[in-house]
Protein backbone atom coordinates (compact mmCIF):
# COMPACT_ATOMS: atom_id res chain seq x y z
CA UNK A 1 0.00 0.00 0.00
CA UNK A 2 1.39 3.42 -0.89
CA UNK A 3 1.41 6.22 1.68
CA UNK A 4 -1.41 7.96 -0.17
CA UNK A 5 -3.57 4.81 -0.24
CA UNK A 6 -2.98 4.34 3.47
CA UNK A 7 -4.04 7.93 4.16
CA UNK A 8 -7.11 7.63 1.94
CA UNK A 9 -8.13 4.42 3.71
CA UNK A 10 -7.74 6.14 7.10
CA UNK A 11 -9.79 9.16 6.01
CA UNK A 12 -12.54 6.91 4.63
CA UNK A 13 -12.53 4.86 7.85
CA UNK A 14 -13.04 7.85 10.19
CA UNK A 15 -15.43 9.62 7.79
CA UNK A 16 -17.74 6.58 7.88
CA UNK A 17 -17.79 6.54 11.70
CA UNK A 18 -14.80 4.23 12.21
CA UNK A 19 -12.80 4.36 15.44
CA UNK A 20 -9.08 4.78 16.09
CA UNK A 21 -7.28 3.05 18.97
CA UNK A 22 -3.92 4.27 20.36
CA UNK A 23 -1.93 1.44 18.78
CA UNK A 24 -3.49 1.87 15.33
CA UNK A 25 -1.69 3.59 12.50
CA UNK A 26 -2.81 7.22 12.17
CA UNK A 27 -1.52 10.19 10.17
CA UNK A 28 0.75 12.48 12.16
CA UNK A 29 -1.60 15.41 11.58
CA UNK A 30 -4.51 13.44 13.07
CA UNK A 31 -2.41 12.52 16.11
CA UNK A 32 -1.42 16.17 16.60
CA UNK A 33 -5.00 17.41 16.15
CA UNK A 34 -6.40 14.94 18.72
CA UNK A 35 -3.58 15.75 21.13
CA UNK A 36 -4.20 19.50 20.84
CA UNK A 37 -7.94 19.03 21.35
CA UNK A 38 -7.62 16.70 24.35
CA UNK A 39 -4.82 18.73 25.94
CA UNK A 40 -6.92 21.91 25.80
CA UNK A 41 -9.81 19.98 27.33
CA UNK A 42 -7.56 18.60 30.12
CA UNK A 43 -6.17 22.09 30.81
CA UNK A 44 -9.71 23.43 31.08
CA UNK A 45 -10.69 20.79 33.63
CA UNK A 46 -7.58 21.54 35.70
CA UNK A 47 -7.95 25.34 35.56
CA UNK A 48 -11.74 25.14 35.81
CA UNK A 49 -11.62 24.14 39.45
CA UNK A 50 -9.92 27.38 40.52
CA UNK A 51 -12.93 29.72 40.21
CA UNK A 52 -15.08 27.29 42.21
CA UNK A 53 -12.38 26.46 44.70
CA UNK A 54 -12.49 30.08 45.86
CA UNK A 55 -15.95 29.40 47.32
CA UNK A 56 -15.30 26.16 49.19
CA UNK A 57 -14.38 27.99 52.40
CA UNK A 58 -17.32 30.37 51.98
CA UNK A 59 -20.03 27.83 51.12
CA UNK A 60 -23.23 28.66 53.03
CA UNK A 61 -23.71 25.22 54.63
CA UNK A 62 -21.81 22.03 55.31
CA UNK A 63 -23.85 20.16 52.68
CA UNK A 64 -22.98 22.77 50.04
CA UNK A 65 -19.33 22.64 51.07
CA UNK A 66 -19.26 18.85 50.68
CA UNK A 67 -20.96 19.03 47.27
CA UNK A 68 -18.67 21.76 45.99
CA UNK A 69 -15.57 19.94 47.24
CA UNK A 70 -16.75 16.77 45.51
CA UNK A 71 -17.33 18.71 42.27
CA UNK A 72 -13.83 20.19 42.41
CA UNK A 73 -12.46 16.70 43.05
CA UNK A 74 -14.42 15.36 40.06
CA UNK A 75 -13.05 18.05 37.74
CA UNK A 76 -9.46 17.37 38.79
CA UNK A 77 -10.21 13.68 38.22
CA UNK A 78 -11.39 14.54 34.68
CA UNK A 79 -8.13 16.42 34.09
CA UNK A 80 -6.21 13.32 35.18
CA UNK A 81 -8.20 11.04 32.84
CA UNK A 82 -7.76 13.42 29.90
CA UNK A 83 -4.04 14.02 30.46
CA UNK A 84 -3.71 10.21 30.41
CA UNK A 85 -5.47 10.04 27.03
CA UNK A 86 -3.17 12.80 25.76
CA UNK A 87 -0.03 11.09 27.13
CA UNK A 88 -0.73 8.02 25.01
CA UNK A 89 -0.59 10.32 21.97
CA UNK A 90 3.02 11.16 22.73
CA UNK A 91 3.33 14.20 25.02
CA UNK A 92 4.40 13.80 28.65
CA UNK A 93 2.30 15.17 31.48
CA UNK A 94 5.22 17.34 32.65
CA UNK A 95 5.46 18.92 29.19
CA UNK A 96 1.71 19.60 29.16
CA UNK A 97 1.74 21.18 32.63
CA UNK A 98 4.85 23.22 31.73
CA UNK A 99 3.19 24.53 28.55
CA UNK A 100 0.00 25.39 30.45
CA UNK A 101 1.89 27.25 33.19
CA UNK A 102 3.99 29.09 30.60
CA UNK A 103 0.82 30.24 28.80
CA UNK A 104 1.77 28.30 25.65
CA UNK A 105 -1.41 26.22 25.62
CA UNK A 106 -4.97 27.38 26.24
CA UNK A 107 -7.87 26.66 28.55
CA UNK A 108 -11.57 27.51 28.14
CA UNK A 109 -12.61 31.17 28.23
CA UNK A 110 -15.11 30.76 31.08
CA UNK A 111 -12.36 29.93 33.58
CA UNK A 112 -10.64 33.30 33.10
CA UNK A 113 -13.40 35.22 34.93
CA UNK A 114 -13.86 36.03 38.63
CA UNK A 115 -16.46 34.37 40.86
CA UNK A 116 -17.84 37.36 42.72
CA UNK A 117 -20.79 35.90 44.61
CA UNK A 118 -22.23 32.55 45.71
CA UNK A 119 -24.67 32.81 42.78
CA UNK A 120 -21.66 32.51 40.45
CA UNK A 121 -21.08 29.02 41.86
CA UNK A 122 -24.65 28.11 40.86
CA UNK A 123 -24.36 29.67 37.41
CA UNK A 124 -21.06 27.87 36.73
CA UNK A 125 -22.29 24.48 37.93
CA UNK A 126 -25.63 24.75 36.12
CA UNK A 127 -24.95 26.67 32.92
CA UNK A 128 -21.21 26.46 32.26
CA UNK A 129 -21.38 22.72 32.92
CA UNK A 130 -24.53 22.47 30.79
CA UNK A 131 -22.85 24.23 27.87
CA UNK A 132 -19.85 21.94 28.36
CA UNK A 133 -21.95 18.78 28.53
CA UNK A 134 -23.68 19.62 25.23
CA UNK A 135 -20.22 19.55 23.63
CA UNK A 136 -19.08 16.55 25.66
CA UNK A 137 -22.10 14.43 24.76
CA UNK A 138 -21.24 14.93 21.09
CA UNK A 139 -17.65 13.92 21.89
CA UNK A 140 -18.84 10.48 23.06
CA UNK A 141 -18.96 9.73 19.32
CA UNK A 142 -15.42 10.99 18.66
CA UNK A 143 -13.37 8.95 16.18
CA UNK A 144 -10.56 8.70 18.74
CA UNK A 145 -11.91 5.82 20.81
CA UNK A 146 -10.09 6.38 24.16
CA UNK A 147 -11.35 9.98 24.18
CA UNK A 148 -14.92 8.89 23.36
CA UNK A 149 -14.86 6.31 26.18
CA UNK A 150 -13.52 8.86 28.66
CA UNK A 151 -16.28 11.29 27.68
CA UNK A 152 -18.92 8.70 28.56
CA UNK A 153 -17.59 8.56 32.10
CA UNK A 154 -17.18 12.34 32.35
CA UNK A 155 -20.74 13.02 31.12
CA UNK A 156 -22.09 10.68 33.76
CA UNK A 157 -20.30 12.66 36.47
CA UNK A 158 -21.18 16.08 35.02
CA UNK A 159 -24.89 15.37 35.19
CA UNK A 160 -24.61 15.56 39.00
CA UNK A 161 -22.86 18.94 38.78
CA UNK A 162 -25.69 20.38 36.70
CA UNK A 163 -28.42 19.35 39.12
CA UNK A 164 -26.30 20.61 42.03
CA UNK A 165 -25.90 24.02 40.34
CA UNK A 166 -29.59 24.23 39.50
CA UNK A 167 -30.40 23.38 43.12
CA UNK A 168 -28.12 26.19 44.37
CA UNK A 169 -29.85 28.71 42.11
CA UNK A 170 -33.36 27.50 42.94
CA UNK A 171 -32.64 27.93 46.65
CA UNK A 172 -31.57 31.52 46.02
CA UNK A 173 -34.55 32.20 43.75
CA UNK A 174 -36.94 31.00 46.47
CA UNK A 175 -35.24 33.35 48.93
CA UNK A 176 -35.23 37.10 49.48
CA UNK A 177 -35.34 39.82 46.84
CA UNK A 178 -31.61 40.38 47.45
CA UNK A 179 -30.91 36.71 46.74
CA UNK A 180 -32.97 36.80 43.53
CA UNK A 181 -31.12 39.95 42.44
CA UNK A 182 -27.83 38.20 43.12
CA UNK A 183 -28.76 35.39 40.66
CA UNK A 184 -29.83 37.89 37.99
CA UNK A 185 -26.62 39.89 38.42
CA UNK A 186 -24.48 36.74 38.09
CA UNK A 187 -26.41 35.62 35.01
CA UNK A 188 -25.94 39.05 33.40
CA UNK A 189 -22.17 38.80 33.86
CA UNK A 190 -21.88 35.18 32.68
CA UNK A 191 -24.11 35.36 29.61
CA UNK A 192 -21.47 36.90 27.33
CA UNK A 193 -18.78 34.30 28.16
CA UNK A 194 -21.42 31.52 27.89
CA UNK A 195 -22.38 32.63 24.38
CA UNK A 196 -18.70 32.70 23.38
CA UNK A 197 -17.87 29.36 24.98
CA UNK A 198 -18.46 27.07 21.98
CA UNK A 199 -16.31 29.30 19.78
CA UNK A 200 -17.04 31.20 16.57
CA UNK A 201 -18.74 29.45 13.66
CA UNK A 202 -16.20 27.66 11.46
CA UNK A 203 -16.30 26.79 7.79
CA UNK A 204 -17.28 23.10 7.92
CA UNK A 205 -15.30 22.37 4.76
CA UNK A 206 -12.10 23.67 6.40
CA UNK A 207 -12.61 22.40 9.96
CA UNK A 208 -10.28 19.41 10.12
CA UNK A 209 -11.49 18.33 13.57
CA UNK A 210 -14.95 17.88 12.02
CA UNK A 211 -13.69 16.13 8.89
CA UNK A 212 -11.82 13.59 11.02
CA UNK A 213 -14.77 13.36 13.41
CA UNK A 214 -12.54 14.21 16.36
CA UNK A 215 -15.63 16.28 17.16
CA UNK A 216 -18.98 15.64 15.50
CA UNK A 217 -20.92 18.86 15.85
CA UNK A 218 -20.01 22.36 14.70
CA UNK A 219 -19.51 25.16 17.23
CA UNK A 220 -22.62 26.89 16.00
CA UNK A 221 -24.82 23.79 16.32
CA UNK A 222 -23.59 23.20 19.87
CA UNK A 223 -24.58 26.77 20.79
CA UNK A 224 -28.00 26.26 19.20
CA UNK A 225 -28.51 23.05 21.15
CA UNK A 226 -27.53 24.75 24.42
CA UNK A 227 -29.93 27.66 23.79
CA UNK A 228 -32.77 25.30 22.84
CA UNK A 229 -32.60 23.44 26.14
CA UNK A 230 -31.58 26.16 28.58
CA UNK A 231 -33.19 29.45 27.51
CA UNK A 232 -36.69 28.14 28.39
CA UNK A 233 -35.39 26.71 31.69
CA UNK A 234 -33.83 30.08 32.59
CA UNK A 235 -36.83 32.16 31.55
CA UNK A 236 -39.40 30.03 33.40
CA UNK A 237 -37.73 31.14 36.64
CA UNK A 238 -38.48 34.80 35.90
CA UNK A 239 -34.86 35.52 35.01
CA UNK A 240 -34.02 37.69 32.02
CA UNK A 241 -31.18 37.25 29.56
CA UNK A 242 -29.16 40.37 28.71
CA UNK A 243 -29.59 40.13 24.94
CA UNK A 244 -32.54 41.98 23.37
CA UNK A 245 -32.01 40.09 20.08
CA UNK A 246 -32.28 36.63 21.63
CA UNK A 247 -35.32 34.76 20.26
CA UNK A 248 -36.27 31.53 18.54
CA UNK A 249 -36.99 31.93 14.84
CA UNK A 250 -39.70 29.47 13.81
CA UNK A 251 -39.01 29.95 10.10
CA UNK A 252 -35.35 28.91 10.22
CA UNK A 253 -35.72 26.70 13.30
CA UNK A 254 -32.75 28.49 14.85
CA UNK A 255 -32.04 30.84 17.71
CA UNK A 256 -31.17 34.41 16.78
CA UNK A 257 -28.91 36.47 19.03
CA UNK A 258 -26.50 39.37 19.08
CA UNK A 259 -23.18 38.24 17.62
CA UNK A 260 -21.00 37.13 20.56
CA UNK A 261 -17.90 39.24 21.19
CA UNK A 262 -15.24 37.14 19.42
CA UNK A 263 -12.54 39.73 20.14
CA UNK A 264 -13.16 39.30 23.85
CA UNK A 265 -13.01 35.50 23.44
CA UNK A 266 -9.68 35.71 21.63
CA UNK A 267 -8.19 38.14 24.15
CA UNK A 268 -9.37 36.04 27.10
CA UNK A 269 -8.08 32.66 25.88
CA UNK A 270 -4.71 34.14 24.97
CA UNK A 271 -4.19 35.12 28.60
CA UNK A 272 -5.73 38.59 28.74
CA UNK A 273 -8.90 37.77 30.68
CA UNK A 274 -9.72 39.47 33.98
CA UNK A 275 -8.31 36.57 36.03
CA UNK A 276 -6.01 34.79 33.52
CA UNK A 277 -2.73 35.76 35.13
CA UNK A 278 -3.89 35.34 38.75
CA UNK A 279 -5.20 31.84 38.00
CA UNK A 280 -1.99 30.81 36.23
CA UNK A 281 0.08 32.32 39.06
CA UNK A 282 -1.92 30.31 41.61
CA UNK A 283 -1.42 27.13 39.59
CA UNK A 284 2.33 27.83 39.31
CA UNK A 285 2.60 28.42 43.06
CA UNK A 286 0.60 25.27 43.78
CA UNK A 287 2.68 23.19 41.36
CA UNK A 288 5.92 24.39 42.96
CA UNK A 289 4.57 23.84 46.49
CA UNK A 290 3.68 20.20 45.70
CA UNK A 291 6.93 19.36 43.91
CA UNK A 292 8.19 17.52 47.01
CA UNK A 293 5.24 15.10 46.78
CA UNK A 294 6.07 14.16 43.20
CA UNK A 295 9.75 13.87 44.10
CA UNK A 296 8.96 11.59 47.02
CA UNK A 297 6.68 9.39 44.92
CA UNK A 298 9.19 9.00 42.14
CA UNK A 299 12.30 8.63 44.30
CA UNK A 300 14.16 5.34 44.02
CA UNK A 301 14.41 3.70 47.43
CA UNK A 302 17.85 4.21 48.91
CA UNK A 303 19.46 1.91 51.42
CA UNK A 304 21.07 3.73 54.34
CA UNK A 305 24.85 3.42 54.23
CA UNK B 1 6.46 5.26 35.21
CA UNK B 2 4.28 2.51 33.77
CA UNK B 3 0.77 2.40 32.35
CA UNK B 4 -1.71 0.16 34.16
CA UNK B 5 -5.01 -0.78 32.53
CA UNK B 6 -8.00 -0.73 34.88
CA UNK B 7 -11.00 -3.05 34.68
CA UNK B 8 -14.05 -2.64 36.88
CA UNK B 9 -17.05 -4.67 37.95
CA UNK B 10 -20.19 -2.68 38.57
CA UNK B 11 -22.42 -5.31 40.15
CA UNK B 12 -22.00 -8.84 41.40
CA UNK B 13 -22.04 -11.33 38.53
CA UNK B 14 -21.32 -8.74 35.85
CA UNK B 15 -18.23 -9.04 33.66
CA UNK B 16 -15.09 -7.04 34.38
CA UNK B 17 -15.17 -4.19 31.91
CA UNK B 18 -12.28 -2.05 30.74
CA UNK B 19 -12.54 1.36 32.44
CA UNK B 20 -9.40 3.18 31.34
CA UNK B 21 -5.84 3.42 32.51
CA UNK B 22 -3.52 5.17 34.94
CA UNK B 23 0.16 6.10 34.91
CA UNK B 24 2.03 5.20 38.08
CA UNK B 25 5.57 4.59 39.33
CA UNK B 26 4.60 1.31 41.02
CA UNK B 27 1.77 -1.17 41.54
CA UNK B 28 0.71 0.21 44.89
CA UNK B 29 0.19 3.76 43.63
CA UNK B 30 -1.51 2.35 40.55
CA UNK B 31 -4.16 0.73 42.77
CA UNK B 32 -4.68 4.00 44.67
CA UNK B 33 -5.11 5.95 41.43
CA UNK B 34 -7.48 3.30 40.08
CA UNK B 35 -9.67 3.53 43.18
CA UNK B 36 -9.64 7.32 43.02
CA UNK B 37 -10.54 7.59 39.33
CA UNK B 38 -12.81 4.57 38.88
CA UNK B 39 -14.67 4.15 42.15
CA UNK B 40 -14.64 7.56 43.79
CA UNK B 41 -18.44 7.49 43.62
CA UNK B 42 -18.73 3.88 44.74
CA UNK B 43 -19.49 2.85 41.18
CA UNK B 44 -17.40 -0.35 41.30
CA UNK B 45 -17.35 -3.40 43.55
CA UNK B 46 -14.09 -4.80 42.17
CA UNK B 47 -11.14 -3.47 40.23
CA UNK B 48 -8.41 -5.23 38.28
CA UNK B 49 -5.24 -3.21 37.82
CA UNK B 50 -3.01 -4.76 35.18
CA UNK B 51 0.36 -3.57 33.84
CA UNK B 52 -0.23 -2.72 30.19
CA UNK B 53 2.99 -4.56 29.35
CA UNK B 54 1.37 -7.79 30.60
CA UNK B 55 -1.38 -7.62 27.98
CA UNK B 56 -0.85 -9.62 24.83
CA UNK B 57 -2.88 -8.03 22.07
CA UNK B 58 -4.20 -10.19 19.27
CA UNK B 59 -5.78 -8.20 16.48
CA UNK B 60 -4.59 -9.90 13.32
CA UNK B 61 -7.66 -10.10 11.07
CA UNK B 62 -6.25 -13.23 9.37
CA UNK B 63 -6.55 -14.96 12.73
CA UNK B 64 -9.70 -13.38 14.10
CA UNK B 65 -11.77 -12.56 11.02
CA UNK B 66 -10.62 -15.04 8.33
CA UNK B 67 -12.51 -14.47 5.07
CA UNK B 68 -13.94 -17.97 5.04
CA UNK B 69 -17.50 -19.21 5.19
CA UNK B 70 -18.10 -19.98 8.88
CA UNK B 71 -21.87 -20.04 8.66
CA UNK B 72 -21.92 -23.63 9.96
CA UNK B 73 -20.81 -22.19 13.31
CA UNK B 74 -23.81 -19.90 13.61
CA UNK B 75 -27.53 -20.57 14.19
CA UNK B 76 -28.31 -18.46 11.12
CA UNK B 77 -26.33 -20.95 9.02
CA UNK B 78 -29.22 -23.42 9.28
CA UNK B 79 -32.52 -22.74 7.47
CA UNK B 80 -34.80 -25.56 8.55
CA UNK B 81 -38.32 -24.29 7.94
CA UNK B 82 -39.02 -26.19 4.70
CA UNK B 83 -37.24 -29.32 5.91
CA UNK B 84 -39.16 -29.24 9.16
CA UNK B 85 -42.49 -28.89 7.31
CA UNK B 86 -41.62 -31.81 5.01
CA UNK B 87 -40.50 -33.98 7.92
CA UNK B 88 -43.70 -33.23 9.82
CA UNK B 89 -45.78 -34.32 6.79
CA UNK B 90 -43.83 -37.55 6.53
CA UNK B 91 -44.11 -38.06 10.26
CA UNK B 92 -47.84 -38.30 9.77
CA UNK B 93 -49.04 -35.50 12.02
CA UNK B 94 -52.21 -33.77 10.75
Amino acid sequence: MTEQERLDAFNAHVASGGKVEPGDWMPDEYRKAVLKFVEMHANSELMGVLPEREWIMRAPSLKRKLALTAKVQDEVGHAQLLYRVAEDLGKSREAMVDDLLAGKTKFHNVFHYPTKTWADVGVIAWLVDAAAIVAQQALRESSYAPYARTMKKICWEESVHIIHGRDVLLSLLNGTATQRAMVQEALDRWWGPLMQMHGPPTDPTKDRDLAWRIKNKSNDNLRQEFLGIYVPRIRELGLTLPDPELRYDEASGRWLFTEPDWKELYAVVTGHGPMSQQRLAFRQMNYAATQWVRDAMLATPRVAA
Amino acid sequence: MDVYEVFRQEREGEPMRHAGNVLAPDRELATHYAREFYSRRQESIRLWVVPRAAIEQVDDPDLLQPPLDRSFKKPTGYVIKDKLDAARVRGGLP
